[in-house]
Protein backbone atom coordinates (compact mmCIF):
# COMPACT_ATOMS: atom_id res chain seq x y z
CA UNK A 1 0.00 0.00 0.00
CA UNK A 2 1.06 3.65 -1.06
CA UNK A 3 1.38 5.71 2.42
CA UNK A 4 1.58 9.44 0.83
CA UNK A 5 2.75 12.12 2.36
CA UNK A 6 3.85 15.85 1.92
CA UNK A 7 7.22 17.42 3.02
CA UNK A 8 7.83 20.99 2.82
CA UNK A 9 10.62 23.02 3.52
CA UNK A 10 10.11 26.05 6.13
CA UNK A 11 13.70 27.15 5.47
CA UNK A 12 13.10 27.49 1.52
CA UNK A 13 9.46 28.53 1.98
CA UNK A 14 8.62 32.05 0.99
CA UNK A 15 5.22 32.21 1.36
CA UNK A 16 4.15 33.25 -1.82
CA UNK A 17 0.95 31.78 -2.01
CA UNK A 18 1.13 29.92 -5.66
CA UNK A 19 0.66 26.78 -3.91
CA UNK A 20 -3.23 28.11 -2.47
CA UNK A 21 -3.68 29.50 -6.45
CA UNK A 22 -2.46 26.43 -8.05
CA UNK A 23 -5.13 24.45 -5.49
CA UNK A 24 -8.19 26.65 -6.07
CA UNK A 25 -7.95 26.60 -9.84
CA UNK A 26 -6.84 22.91 -10.10
CA UNK A 27 -10.24 22.08 -7.94
CA UNK A 28 -12.34 24.47 -8.63
CA UNK A 29 -12.38 26.18 -4.81
CA UNK A 30 -14.93 28.23 -4.72
CA UNK A 31 -14.41 31.76 -3.25
CA UNK A 32 -13.31 32.46 -0.25
CA UNK A 33 -12.67 28.88 0.51
CA UNK A 34 -9.52 27.42 0.64
CA UNK A 35 -8.36 23.73 0.78
CA UNK A 36 -4.94 24.82 1.53
CA UNK A 37 -3.49 28.22 3.16
CA UNK A 38 0.08 29.79 4.45
CA UNK A 39 1.17 30.72 8.15
CA UNK A 40 3.45 33.11 8.83
CA UNK A 41 4.90 32.83 13.06
CA UNK A 42 7.18 34.93 14.56
CA UNK A 43 8.75 34.02 17.57
CA UNK A 44 11.54 35.42 19.54
CA UNK A 45 12.19 39.03 20.67
CA UNK A 46 13.14 42.21 18.96
CA UNK A 47 16.17 41.98 17.41
CA UNK A 48 16.11 38.31 17.71
CA UNK A 49 13.09 37.15 16.00
CA UNK A 50 12.71 33.88 13.93
CA UNK A 51 9.95 33.55 10.90
CA UNK A 52 8.54 30.39 9.73
CA UNK A 53 6.65 30.30 6.83
CA UNK A 54 4.31 27.30 6.26
CA UNK A 55 2.03 25.56 3.29
CA UNK A 56 -0.70 23.85 5.55
CA UNK A 57 -3.40 21.29 4.62
CA UNK A 58 -5.06 18.48 5.33
CA UNK A 59 -2.29 15.64 6.98
CA UNK A 60 -3.63 13.17 5.70
CA UNK A 61 -3.78 11.65 9.13
CA UNK A 62 -2.74 7.82 9.49
CA UNK A 63 -5.21 7.67 12.77
CA UNK A 64 -8.07 10.27 11.22
CA UNK A 65 -10.39 11.38 13.65
CA UNK A 66 -12.55 12.68 10.57
CA UNK A 67 -12.77 9.20 9.54
CA UNK A 68 -13.92 7.42 12.82
CA UNK A 69 -16.57 10.35 13.47
CA UNK A 70 -18.44 10.33 10.36
CA UNK A 71 -21.24 8.33 11.03
CA UNK A 72 -22.28 7.58 7.00
CA UNK A 73 -18.97 6.44 6.39
CA UNK A 74 -18.34 9.68 3.85
CA UNK A 75 -15.11 10.58 5.08
CA UNK A 76 -12.94 7.59 3.96
CA UNK A 77 -9.57 6.64 3.61
CA UNK A 78 -8.83 5.91 -0.45
CA UNK A 79 -8.09 2.39 -1.12
CA UNK A 80 -4.73 1.36 -2.10
CA UNK A 81 -3.22 4.55 -0.21
CA UNK A 82 -3.68 6.50 2.84
CA UNK A 83 -5.45 9.67 1.05
CA UNK A 84 -8.73 10.85 3.06
CA UNK A 85 -11.33 11.97 0.85
CA UNK A 86 -15.13 12.89 1.41
CA UNK A 87 -17.69 11.52 -0.73
CA UNK A 88 -20.38 14.26 -0.96
CA UNK A 89 -22.90 11.62 -2.57
CA UNK A 90 -22.88 10.01 1.22
CA UNK A 91 -22.22 13.35 3.19
CA UNK A 92 -24.97 14.69 5.20
CA UNK A 93 -23.02 18.07 6.11
CA UNK A 94 -23.55 17.17 9.71
CA UNK A 95 -19.84 18.32 10.29
CA UNK A 96 -18.90 15.91 12.88
CA UNK A 97 -15.48 15.67 10.61
CA UNK A 98 -14.92 19.56 10.79
CA UNK A 99 -15.08 19.56 14.23
CA UNK A 100 -13.11 16.79 15.41
CA UNK A 101 -10.16 17.62 12.68
CA UNK A 102 -7.42 19.74 14.98
CA UNK A 103 -5.90 21.58 12.50
CA UNK A 104 -9.30 23.19 10.89
CA UNK A 105 -8.89 21.88 7.36
CA UNK A 106 -12.45 20.97 6.63
CA UNK A 107 -14.90 23.45 4.87
CA UNK A 108 -18.73 22.48 4.01
CA UNK A 109 -18.65 23.67 0.37
CA UNK A 110 -21.80 25.84 -0.84
CA UNK A 111 -23.73 23.10 -2.42
CA UNK A 112 -23.69 21.57 1.30
CA UNK A 113 -20.88 18.86 1.28
CA UNK A 114 -17.77 18.96 3.32
CA UNK A 115 -14.62 19.27 1.51
CA UNK A 116 -10.59 19.53 1.93
CA UNK A 117 -7.44 18.57 0.08
CA UNK A 118 -7.04 15.24 -1.56
CA UNK A 119 -3.64 15.55 -2.03
CA UNK A 120 -4.79 16.16 -5.91
CA UNK A 121 -5.41 12.29 -6.06
CA UNK A 122 -6.78 12.96 -9.85
CA UNK A 123 -3.13 14.36 -10.83
CA UNK A 124 -1.28 11.18 -8.29
CA UNK A 125 -3.44 8.70 -10.14
CA UNK A 126 -1.57 9.92 -13.35
CA UNK A 127 1.74 9.73 -11.72
CA UNK A 128 1.86 13.54 -11.48
CA UNK A 129 2.68 15.73 -8.09
CA UNK A 130 -0.47 17.47 -6.46
CA UNK A 131 -1.21 21.20 -8.21
CA UNK A 132 0.38 22.80 -5.00
CA UNK A 133 3.61 20.45 -5.23
CA UNK A 134 3.75 21.04 -8.98
CA UNK A 135 3.79 24.98 -9.15
CA UNK A 136 6.40 25.72 -5.72
CA UNK A 137 9.00 28.06 -7.46
CA UNK A 138 11.24 27.45 -4.46
CA UNK A 139 10.48 23.74 -5.25
CA UNK A 140 9.83 23.76 -1.22
CA UNK A 141 7.11 20.83 -1.21
CA UNK A 142 7.82 17.45 -1.99
CA UNK A 143 5.18 14.78 -2.72
CA UNK A 144 5.66 11.34 -2.75
CA UNK A 145 5.07 7.53 -1.18
CA UNK A 146 6.77 7.39 2.46
CA UNK A 147 6.81 3.88 2.14
CA UNK A 148 9.51 3.59 -0.48
CA UNK A 149 12.84 4.10 1.29
CA UNK A 150 13.78 5.39 -2.05
CA UNK A 151 11.32 8.43 -2.29
CA UNK A 152 12.57 12.14 -2.31
CA UNK A 153 10.31 12.04 0.62
CA UNK A 154 11.77 9.57 2.59
CA UNK A 155 14.94 10.58 2.10
CA UNK A 156 14.61 14.06 3.15
CA UNK A 157 13.23 13.03 6.34
CA UNK A 158 16.32 10.82 6.78
CA UNK A 159 18.59 13.47 6.18
CA UNK A 160 16.27 16.78 7.81
CA UNK A 161 15.56 17.78 10.96
CA UNK A 162 11.55 18.14 10.75
CA UNK A 163 8.47 18.40 12.50
CA UNK A 164 4.72 17.86 12.17
CA UNK A 165 2.14 19.89 13.55
CA UNK A 166 0.76 19.48 16.64
CA UNK A 167 1.28 15.43 17.23
CA UNK A 168 0.17 15.85 20.38
CA UNK A 169 -3.06 15.32 19.13
CA UNK A 170 -2.11 11.93 18.59
CA UNK A 171 -4.00 11.77 14.94
CA UNK A 172 -0.31 10.78 13.05
CA UNK A 173 -0.01 13.69 10.50
CA UNK A 174 1.72 12.28 7.12
CA UNK A 175 2.81 16.25 6.21
CA UNK A 176 6.14 16.80 7.62
CA UNK A 177 7.98 20.49 7.86
CA UNK A 178 11.69 20.62 7.11
CA UNK A 179 13.29 22.49 10.00
CA UNK B 1 7.11 37.15 21.47
CA UNK B 2 4.95 34.90 19.38
CA UNK B 3 2.70 36.10 16.09
CA UNK B 4 1.14 33.98 13.97
CA UNK B 5 -0.77 35.48 10.86
CA UNK B 6 -2.26 33.55 7.88
CA UNK B 7 -2.03 35.00 4.89
CA UNK B 8 -4.16 33.48 2.58
CA UNK B 9 -7.39 33.79 4.35
CA UNK B 10 -7.36 30.48 5.71
CA UNK B 11 -10.15 29.11 8.32
CA UNK B 12 -13.25 29.60 6.72
CA UNK B 13 -15.23 28.05 9.84
CA UNK B 14 -13.74 30.81 12.03
CA UNK B 15 -16.42 33.52 13.30
CA UNK B 16 -15.60 36.17 15.89
CA UNK B 17 -12.13 35.03 16.26
CA UNK B 18 -13.07 31.26 16.82
CA UNK B 19 -13.65 28.33 15.65
CA UNK B 20 -17.20 27.75 14.85
CA UNK B 21 -18.93 25.19 13.12
CA UNK B 22 -22.27 23.95 15.30
CA UNK B 23 -24.78 26.81 15.95
CA UNK B 24 -28.01 27.11 18.16
CA UNK B 25 -29.49 23.89 16.61
CA UNK B 26 -26.53 20.81 18.15
CA UNK B 27 -27.04 22.23 21.79
CA UNK B 28 -31.16 22.38 21.29
CA UNK B 29 -31.16 18.88 19.80
CA UNK B 30 -28.49 17.56 23.18
CA UNK B 31 -30.91 18.97 24.96
CA UNK B 32 -34.18 17.81 23.77
CA UNK B 33 -32.79 14.68 23.35
CA UNK B 34 -31.32 14.46 26.89
CA UNK B 35 -35.20 15.58 28.35
CA UNK B 36 -36.59 12.56 25.82
CA UNK B 37 -34.31 10.31 28.02
CA UNK B 38 -35.20 11.67 31.07
CA UNK B 39 -39.12 11.11 30.15
CA UNK B 40 -38.65 7.55 29.28
CA UNK B 41 -36.45 6.80 32.04
CA UNK B 42 -39.09 8.67 34.82
CA UNK B 43 -42.13 6.87 32.14
CA UNK B 44 -40.24 3.48 32.82
CA UNK B 45 -39.49 3.15 36.08
CA UNK B 46 -43.13 4.51 37.46
CA UNK B 47 -44.10 1.58 35.26
CA UNK B 48 -41.93 -0.92 37.13
CA UNK B 49 -42.86 0.93 40.14
CA UNK B 50 -45.07 -0.30 42.78
CA UNK B 51 -46.18 3.28 43.44
CA UNK B 52 -48.23 3.23 40.03
CA UNK B 53 -51.58 3.83 41.81
CA UNK B 54 -50.33 7.35 42.24
CA UNK B 55 -48.82 9.85 40.64
CA UNK B 56 -50.87 10.20 37.51
CA UNK B 57 -48.48 12.66 34.76
CA UNK B 58 -45.16 10.49 35.73
CA UNK B 59 -46.44 7.24 35.35
CA UNK B 60 -49.59 7.61 32.82
CA UNK B 61 -49.39 10.71 31.04
CA UNK B 62 -45.67 11.48 30.34
CA UNK B 63 -44.46 9.20 27.93
CA UNK B 64 -46.70 10.79 25.42
CA UNK B 65 -44.23 13.86 25.57
CA UNK B 66 -41.30 11.48 24.65
CA UNK B 67 -41.62 11.34 20.76
CA UNK B 68 -43.19 14.59 20.06
CA UNK B 69 -39.79 16.30 22.27
CA UNK B 70 -37.39 14.02 20.62
CA UNK B 71 -38.98 15.33 16.89
CA UNK B 72 -38.75 18.70 18.03
CA UNK B 73 -35.13 17.85 18.95
CA UNK B 74 -34.80 15.58 15.61
CA UNK B 75 -35.83 18.83 13.53
CA UNK B 76 -33.45 20.74 15.29
CA UNK B 77 -30.55 18.32 14.34
CA UNK B 78 -32.35 18.25 10.75
CA UNK B 79 -31.59 21.76 10.85
CA UNK B 80 -28.13 22.17 11.88
CA UNK B 81 -27.23 19.55 8.38
CA UNK B 82 -25.98 21.44 5.31
CA UNK B 83 -26.44 18.51 3.14
CA UNK B 84 -30.32 18.15 3.93
CA UNK B 85 -31.67 16.19 0.80
CA UNK B 86 -28.58 12.88 1.91
CA UNK B 87 -29.83 12.77 5.74
CA UNK B 88 -31.54 9.30 5.23
CA UNK B 89 -27.87 8.21 4.69
CA UNK B 90 -27.48 8.31 8.45
CA UNK B 91 -29.34 4.74 7.58
CA UNK B 92 -27.65 3.33 5.15
CA UNK B 93 -24.39 2.70 7.35
CA UNK B 94 -23.61 1.42 11.06
CA UNK B 95 -19.85 3.00 11.83
CA UNK B 96 -18.87 1.84 14.80
CA UNK B 97 -16.76 4.26 15.75
CA UNK B 98 -19.06 7.45 15.19
CA UNK B 99 -20.91 8.21 18.26
CA UNK B 100 -23.29 9.97 15.89
CA UNK B 101 -23.82 6.79 13.85
CA UNK B 102 -24.80 4.99 17.06
CA UNK B 103 -27.36 8.19 18.41
CA UNK B 104 -29.16 7.65 14.66
CA UNK B 105 -29.75 4.18 15.31
CA UNK B 106 -30.54 4.38 18.68
CA UNK B 107 -33.09 7.08 18.09
CA UNK B 108 -34.92 4.57 15.42
CA UNK B 109 -35.40 2.06 18.40
CA UNK B 110 -36.53 4.69 21.11
CA UNK B 111 -38.90 5.83 18.85
CA UNK B 112 -41.00 2.43 19.15
CA UNK B 113 -40.19 1.44 22.44
CA UNK B 114 -41.99 4.73 23.40
CA UNK B 115 -44.92 4.38 21.03
CA UNK B 116 -45.32 1.06 23.02
CA UNK B 117 -45.31 2.53 26.59
CA UNK B 118 -47.78 4.98 25.03
CA UNK B 119 -50.09 2.54 24.10
CA UNK B 120 -49.58 1.08 27.52
CA UNK B 121 -51.64 3.51 29.35
CA UNK B 122 -53.21 5.81 26.56
CA UNK B 123 -56.69 4.16 27.43
CA UNK B 124 -56.49 5.47 30.56
CA UNK B 125 -54.00 8.60 30.55
CA UNK B 126 -55.67 10.05 27.46
CA UNK B 127 -59.08 8.91 26.41
CA UNK B 128 -60.08 11.42 24.25
CA UNK B 129 -56.73 11.02 22.04
CA UNK B 130 -57.18 7.28 22.08
CA UNK B 131 -60.95 7.23 20.53
CA UNK B 132 -59.36 10.17 18.02
CA UNK B 133 -56.74 7.95 17.26
CA UNK B 134 -58.99 4.92 16.95
CA UNK B 135 -61.51 6.67 15.04
CA UNK B 136 -58.95 7.60 12.49
CA UNK B 137 -57.36 4.26 12.12
CA UNK B 138 -61.13 2.71 11.82
CA UNK B 139 -61.08 4.72 7.95
CA UNK B 140 -58.20 2.81 6.87
CA UNK B 141 -59.54 -0.56 8.91
CA UNK B 142 -56.38 -0.53 11.22
CA UNK B 143 -58.30 0.16 14.45
CA UNK B 144 -58.14 -3.58 15.04
CA UNK B 145 -54.65 -3.85 14.58
CA UNK B 146 -54.40 -0.58 17.22
CA UNK B 147 -56.39 -2.48 20.03
CA UNK B 148 -54.52 -5.05 19.79
CA UNK B 149 -51.36 -3.48 19.92
CA UNK B 150 -52.92 -1.52 22.92
CA UNK B 151 -53.80 -4.53 24.67
CA UNK B 152 -49.92 -6.09 24.01
CA UNK B 153 -48.83 -3.31 25.53
CA UNK B 154 -51.18 -3.10 28.37
CA UNK B 155 -50.28 -7.04 29.34
CA UNK B 156 -46.38 -6.81 28.57
CA UNK B 157 -46.32 -2.78 29.88
CA UNK B 158 -43.46 -4.11 32.61
CA UNK B 159 -41.29 -5.98 29.37
CA UNK B 160 -41.85 -2.71 27.94
CA UNK B 161 -40.68 -0.72 30.42
CA UNK B 162 -37.94 -2.81 31.77
CA UNK B 163 -36.82 -2.56 27.57
CA UNK B 164 -36.92 1.09 27.21
CA UNK B 165 -34.70 1.78 30.19
CA UNK B 166 -31.18 0.80 28.62
CA UNK B 167 -32.14 2.60 25.67
CA UNK B 168 -33.17 5.83 27.87
CA UNK B 169 -29.58 5.44 29.09
CA UNK B 170 -28.00 5.29 26.11
CA UNK B 171 -29.99 8.21 24.61
CA UNK B 172 -29.41 10.32 27.39
CA UNK B 173 -25.51 9.31 27.58
CA UNK B 174 -24.79 9.14 24.00
CA UNK B 175 -26.08 13.06 24.32
CA UNK B 176 -22.66 13.40 25.91
CA UNK B 177 -20.30 11.07 23.71
CA UNK B 178 -21.44 12.48 21.00
CA UNK B 179 -19.32 15.86 22.21
CA UNK B 180 -16.46 13.63 24.53
CA UNK B 181 -15.44 11.77 20.98
CA UNK B 182 -14.17 14.70 19.62
CA UNK B 183 -10.29 14.34 20.83
CA UNK B 184 -9.45 17.50 18.98
CA UNK B 185 -11.89 19.48 21.09
CA UNK B 186 -9.92 19.53 24.69
CA UNK B 187 -13.07 21.00 26.25
CA UNK B 188 -15.49 18.33 25.23
CA UNK B 189 -12.93 15.38 25.82
CA UNK B 190 -14.10 14.21 28.68
CA UNK B 191 -16.25 10.89 29.42
CA UNK B 192 -17.73 12.40 31.93
CA UNK B 193 -19.86 14.68 29.83
CA UNK B 194 -21.77 11.25 29.20
CA UNK B 195 -23.20 10.71 32.47
CA UNK B 196 -23.55 14.48 32.91
CA UNK B 197 -26.18 15.09 29.94
CA UNK B 198 -27.59 11.93 31.61
CA UNK B 199 -28.13 12.99 34.77
CA UNK B 200 -28.98 16.73 33.43
CA UNK B 201 -31.70 15.34 31.07
CA UNK B 202 -32.94 13.45 33.70
CA UNK B 203 -33.07 16.39 36.17
CA UNK B 204 -34.80 18.67 33.10
CA UNK B 205 -37.36 15.68 32.83
CA UNK B 206 -38.12 15.57 36.33
CA UNK B 207 -38.30 19.31 36.52
CA UNK B 208 -40.80 19.03 34.00
CA UNK B 209 -43.13 16.66 36.48
CA UNK B 210 -42.89 19.21 38.68
CA UNK B 211 -43.97 21.35 36.54
CA UNK B 212 -47.05 20.39 35.23
CA UNK B 213 -47.77 17.68 38.12
CA UNK B 214 -51.06 18.71 39.78
CA UNK B 215 -50.67 16.42 42.73
CA UNK B 216 -49.18 17.65 45.95
CA UNK B 217 -47.25 14.55 46.36
CA UNK B 218 -46.32 13.76 43.19
CA UNK B 219 -44.58 17.60 43.26
CA UNK B 220 -43.21 16.43 46.46
CA UNK B 221 -41.50 13.33 45.74
CA UNK B 222 -40.27 14.83 41.83
CA UNK B 223 -38.86 17.54 44.28
CA UNK B 224 -36.67 15.00 46.81
CA UNK B 225 -35.41 13.05 43.68
CA UNK B 226 -34.23 16.53 41.89
CA UNK B 227 -32.26 17.74 44.72
CA UNK B 228 -30.54 14.64 44.95
CA UNK B 229 -29.83 14.88 40.65
CA UNK B 230 -28.45 18.48 41.11
CA UNK B 231 -25.96 17.35 43.88
CA UNK B 232 -24.70 14.85 41.37
CA UNK B 233 -24.96 16.96 38.24
CA UNK B 234 -22.99 19.53 40.84
CA UNK B 235 -20.23 16.53 41.50
CA UNK B 236 -19.80 15.72 38.01
CA UNK B 237 -18.93 19.39 36.81
CA UNK B 238 -16.16 19.25 39.85
CA UNK B 239 -15.33 16.09 38.12
CA UNK B 240 -15.33 17.22 34.65
CA UNK B 241 -12.89 20.49 35.81
CA UNK B 242 -10.61 18.14 38.13
CA UNK B 243 -9.96 16.30 34.94
CA UNK B 244 -8.99 19.25 32.64
CA UNK B 245 -6.89 20.78 34.99
CA UNK B 246 -4.72 17.77 36.11
CA UNK B 247 -4.28 17.21 32.27
CA UNK B 248 -2.00 18.38 29.39
CA UNK B 249 -1.99 22.34 28.42
CA UNK B 250 -4.42 21.97 25.90
CA UNK B 251 -6.87 21.08 28.41
CA UNK B 252 -6.39 23.85 31.22
CA UNK B 253 -6.08 26.67 28.42
CA UNK B 254 -9.83 25.05 27.41
CA UNK B 255 -10.78 24.73 31.48
CA UNK B 256 -9.23 28.62 31.27
CA UNK B 257 -12.60 29.36 29.14
CA UNK B 258 -15.11 29.14 32.64
CA UNK B 259 -11.88 29.78 34.81
CA UNK B 260 -11.26 33.54 33.53
CA UNK B 261 -11.76 33.39 29.69
CA UNK B 262 -14.96 34.62 28.24
CA UNK B 263 -17.36 32.03 28.82
CA UNK B 264 -16.85 32.54 33.19
CA UNK B 265 -19.43 34.75 33.75
CA UNK B 266 -22.27 32.44 31.66
CA UNK B 267 -21.24 29.00 32.90
CA UNK B 268 -20.65 30.24 36.74
CA UNK B 269 -24.07 32.74 36.51
CA UNK B 270 -26.41 30.85 34.33
CA UNK B 271 -25.00 27.02 35.13
CA UNK B 272 -23.79 26.64 38.25
CA UNK B 273 -25.81 29.51 39.96
CA UNK B 274 -29.10 29.82 38.68
CA UNK B 275 -29.18 26.21 37.08
CA UNK B 276 -28.00 24.56 39.62
CA UNK B 277 -27.59 25.62 43.37
CA UNK B 278 -30.26 28.42 43.19
CA UNK B 279 -32.79 25.61 42.09
CA UNK B 280 -31.35 23.49 44.77
CA UNK B 281 -31.57 25.98 47.47
CA UNK B 282 -35.42 26.51 46.44
CA UNK B 283 -35.76 23.22 46.90
CA UNK B 284 -34.38 22.47 49.99
CA UNK B 285 -36.94 25.06 51.31
CA UNK B 286 -39.81 24.07 49.63
CA UNK B 287 -39.42 20.58 51.44
CA UNK B 288 -38.75 22.08 55.04
CA UNK B 289 -42.35 23.82 54.39
CA UNK B 290 -41.58 27.25 53.07
CA UNK B 291 -44.27 28.51 50.58
CA UNK B 292 -42.35 28.88 47.09
CA UNK B 293 -43.71 28.49 44.30
CA UNK B 294 -42.21 24.93 42.82
CA UNK B 295 -42.30 26.25 39.09
CA UNK B 296 -39.41 28.72 39.70
CA UNK B 297 -37.09 25.68 40.76
CA UNK B 298 -38.59 23.35 37.81
CA UNK B 299 -37.93 26.30 35.13
CA UNK B 300 -34.53 27.11 36.58
CA UNK B 301 -33.34 23.51 36.43
CA UNK B 302 -34.55 23.57 32.59
CA UNK B 303 -32.86 26.42 31.35
CA UNK B 304 -29.96 25.47 33.48
CA UNK B 305 -29.89 22.15 31.18
CA UNK B 306 -30.54 24.20 28.19
CA UNK B 307 -27.68 26.74 29.24
CA UNK B 308 -25.21 23.66 30.03
CA UNK B 309 -25.61 22.50 26.23
CA UNK B 310 -25.07 25.95 24.52
CA UNK B 311 -21.92 26.34 27.22
CA UNK B 312 -20.11 23.30 26.70
CA UNK B 313 -20.92 23.35 22.76
CA UNK B 314 -19.40 26.91 22.22
CA UNK B 315 -16.73 26.51 24.76
CA UNK B 316 -15.37 22.85 23.10
CA UNK B 317 -15.60 24.75 19.45
CA UNK B 318 -13.21 27.54 21.40
CA UNK B 319 -11.11 24.75 22.09
CA UNK B 320 -8.75 23.27 20.32
CA UNK B 321 -4.91 21.97 19.46
CA UNK B 322 -3.50 24.46 17.28
CA UNK B 323 -2.57 27.81 18.95
CA UNK B 324 -4.41 29.99 15.98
Amino acid sequence: MKKYGMVIDTKSCVGCGACVVACKTENSVPEGLHRDWIVEEVTGKFPNLFMEIRSERCNHCSDAPCVSTCPTGASHIKEGSNIIKVDPDKCTGCQACVVSCPYNARFVMPEGYVSKCTFCDHRVEKGTDPACASVCPTHSIVFGDLNNPLSRVSRLLRSRKYKTLVPEAGTEPNVYYLL
Amino acid sequence: MKEITITTNKITNIVNGHFHAWGWEVPVYLFLGGLTAGILLISAIMAISKQKSKFTLSTEKLSLWAPIILSLGMAALFLDLKHKLYVWRFYTAFEITSPMSWGSWILLFVYPLSFFLILSTIRKAYPKLNKFTESLLLKIKLDKFYNILIDFSEKNRKKIAFTVIPFAIALGVYTGILLSAFGSRPFWNSSILGPLFLVSGLSSAVAAVILFSKEHSEKEVFTRIDLGLLIIEVIFIIFLIIGMASSSIQYKKALNLILGGPLTAPFWIFIFSFGLLLPGFFEVLELRGKKIPSAIAALLVIAGGLFLRFIIVEAGQMSGWLTY
